[in-house]
């Protein structure tokens, strides 16, 4: 109830959430969402754990259908659609327990992530007719640049569950670039890395933005989120309890009360 | 790998292969013209793993009905070119018919499946093929289509004109026997069958049945409709198997309801674990030692008793299924991702020991 205001008047707006509700059972696990995200923003997406943080990640990428309300995302409602449609349209993803494609090399995983923007069938690949040459050779190049953006373009052949964790990060995030998204959405992102590889990844995400890309990250690393969104978005127990830029929810008692004992951020969360 | 760099090498070593396919048959034949039937027999079973390959070995669905497929083309080939509905297609005709239909037929088994994952896509894969043999053995009546258990017999051979792949021949003073007319035309597909699979493989469709293959959620994440992807793994796996059935038709002259049991099945899926699921290579491998140990074993343990002790103790079937259930064990203890695993799989299976 506390929801469904959008302050950003539609025009600028990326995404759009209204109302939505998901249920499990007799679990309501994201009531009465709504929030829009602007073009060119990273928007954070904070709560303690089981908020409903990926709930709402796996509706907005259609592996959950949602009870109602739903997502209108670059003036299109995403409702029905499929993950890999979704993906057409320009939301791609990571996911909070890494699931990259662990025996294939890191180029092969990226360049899996450009099938969505490429066309070549079974006749082209039989046939390998110069337009399927032509894709392939652009695929790999793509994807090598792409190595090279997220920095571990010294790793391409290596396989990538062997890859230590951090660039296993990265190589999530550039199989998601690979898809050429508007949005970007990143679910905890600097789970598991020291201090120097989450500036690290901060560096990289703000290059991310300032290239064109919108995002939409989920994270518990206070610090990086803090400084790194324009706004935040904090959920409790699926319930959006406050929206705004990271300084003003910091100093909301609700959010304060929600992150039990109520250290204001900075000094990690506690649950 | 290291060959590429010598691409002298490489030629000289393909130079030596051709020469050996080239000569195969008639190395065959002077042992015995059932040697030669057994080498195309052979060929099938390497077109046929081949073809199972794409859906097991690259998409990673379990499928233990593809003999289904295996039929479906032989009775295309059969129904086209018998006397059985007096109708006489040419084989060029009906093999591409025959790929088309078992390509629908892999689109039918595919798509109530997609959402199945397994053990329990390979129990209702395995009840696809037993009932497509069982409609092949009752499709006698009311109207007689497949003439049952009877089977279809006096199927056309292969033949261009009034060249037929069935009658003997000499060229050049050489003797050309039928089946080794028909070795050289089986060898042609089966070589244009592995370029096929080594183009798809490496792909972006090869790609994508690898990446559903490895983690499912992530790959529809990604864009990938795996649905659409599936059903192309089915049904280009099934045109395989529809090609194979046909010229199996071609080759034996008569088919029953009796060439397509389960068995058949699984003895295909056992040449592509046996030789390496995914790599083209060991599943050409696997096909041609599960064809040709078989069939040593058949002329070699009978003679070997009597010689040794007079009178057969053990039939060569028994030794044969012995033999068998054993690689099976040592296989799975020793190389569990085959005899030449792709390097992909074999890293799949690694992993629990990791």
């Amino acid at each position: 109830m506390s929801a469904q205001i959008e302050h950003a008047a539609g025009s600028a707006a990326l995404l759009k959430c209204t109302g939505l509700d998901k249920r499990f059972g007799g679990v309501l696990a994201l009531a009465q969402v709504g929030f829009s995200i602007k073009h060119g923003e990273i928007y954070g997406l904070i709560g303690p754990n089981g908020a409903g943080k990926t709930t709402l990640f796996n509706t907005l990428t259609g592996i959950y259908p949602c009870d109602s309300g739903g997502f209108t995302f670059a003036g299109a409602p995403l409702a029905g659609l499929r993950p890999d449609q979704i993906a057409a349209r320009g939301i791609a993803r990571t996911f909070q327990n890494i699931r990259l494609f662990g025996n294939l090399s890191a180029l092969d995983n990226v360049m899996i992530g450009r099938h969505v923007r490429t066309g070549a069938g079974v006749f082209g690949a039989i046939l390998r007719t110069r337009a399927t040459l032509a894709e392939e050779a652009a695929i790999e190049k793509r994807a090598l640049e792409l190595l090279v953006y997220v920095g571990i373009a010294a790793r391409a052949n290596d396989v990538a569950r062997q890859l230590p964790y951090g660039d296993q990060r990265r190589l999530e995030i550039a199989r998601a670039l690979a898809t050429d998204p508007k949005l970007l959405a990143l679910d905890e992102p600097a789970a598991g890395m020291n201090a120097t590889e989450t500036l690290e990844l901060r560096k990289l995400l703000e290059r991310i933005r300032a290239d064109g890309t919108t995002i939409l990250l989920i994270e518990h690393d206070m610090k990086l989120v803090m400084g790194l969104c324009d706004r935040v978005l904090v959920l409790d127990y699926g319930k959006k309890i406050a929206e705004g830029p990271p300084r003003e929810v910091q100093r909301d008692p609700r959010v304060i009360a929600a992150y039990l004992g109520g250290v204001p951020a900075g000094g990690g969360e506690a649950a | 790998m290291n060959l590429s760099a010598h691409p002298r090498a490489k030629w000289f070593g393909l130079a030596l292969i051709a020469l050996a396919l080239i000569g195969l048959p008639f190395a065959l034949a002077s042992v015995g013209t059932a040697w030669v039937r057994i080498g195309n027999l052979a060929i099938l079973f390497v077109f046929l793993s081949l073809g199972l390959n794409i859906v097991v070995g690259f998409a990673g669905l379990l499928d233990l009905g593809y003999v289904a497929f295996y039929a479906v083309g032989a009775y295309t080939y059969a129904l086209l070119a018998s006397p059985h509905f007096n109708l006489h297609l040419p084989f060029w005709v009906i093999l591409p018919i025959g790929a088309l239909v078992a390509c629908a037929f892999g689109v039918l088994l595919g798509a109530p499946t997609l959402k199945l994952r397994g053990d329990y896509l390979a129990i209702v894969t395995l009840g696809f093929g037993e009932i497509v043999r069982i409609f092949l053995n009752n499709l006698s009546q009311p109207v007689n289509i497949t003439n049952g258990p009877q089977g279809i017999s006096r199927i056309d051979p292969f033949s261009f004109g009034s060249f037929s792949f069935s009658k003997n021949e000499t060229i050049f003073g050489l003797m050309f026997s039928g089946p080794i007319k028909y070795y050289y035309i089986l060898l042609a597909i089966l070589l244009l069958a592995i370029v096929v699979n080594l183009r798809l493989q490496h792909s972006r469709i090869g790609r994508a049945w690898e990446a559903i293959r490895e983690d499912e959620t992530a790959a529809r994440a990604m864009g990938i409709d795996t649905t659409r992807i599936k059903l192309l793994a089915f049904a280009m796996g099934a045109s395989f198997g529809g090609i194979a059935g046909g010229m199996f038709a071609a080759i034996q002259g008569f088919i029953s309801p009796e060439s397509f049991v389960l068995v058949e099945s699984i003895m295909v899926l056992s040449m592509v674990v046996l030789g390496g699921m995914g790599n083209i290579w060991g599943v050409v491998l696997g096909a041609v030692l599960l064809s040709f140990v078989p069939e040593l074993l058949r002329y070699t343990v009978e003679p070997v008793q009597r010689y040794l002790f007079g009178r057969t103790f053990i039939e060569p079937e028994v030794i044969r299924m012995l033999l068998f259930g054993l690689a099976l064990v040592l296989m799975m203890l020793y190389r569990p991702a085959g005899l030449l695993p792709s390097a992909v799989r074999k890293r799949e299976l690694t992993k629990a020991a990791e």
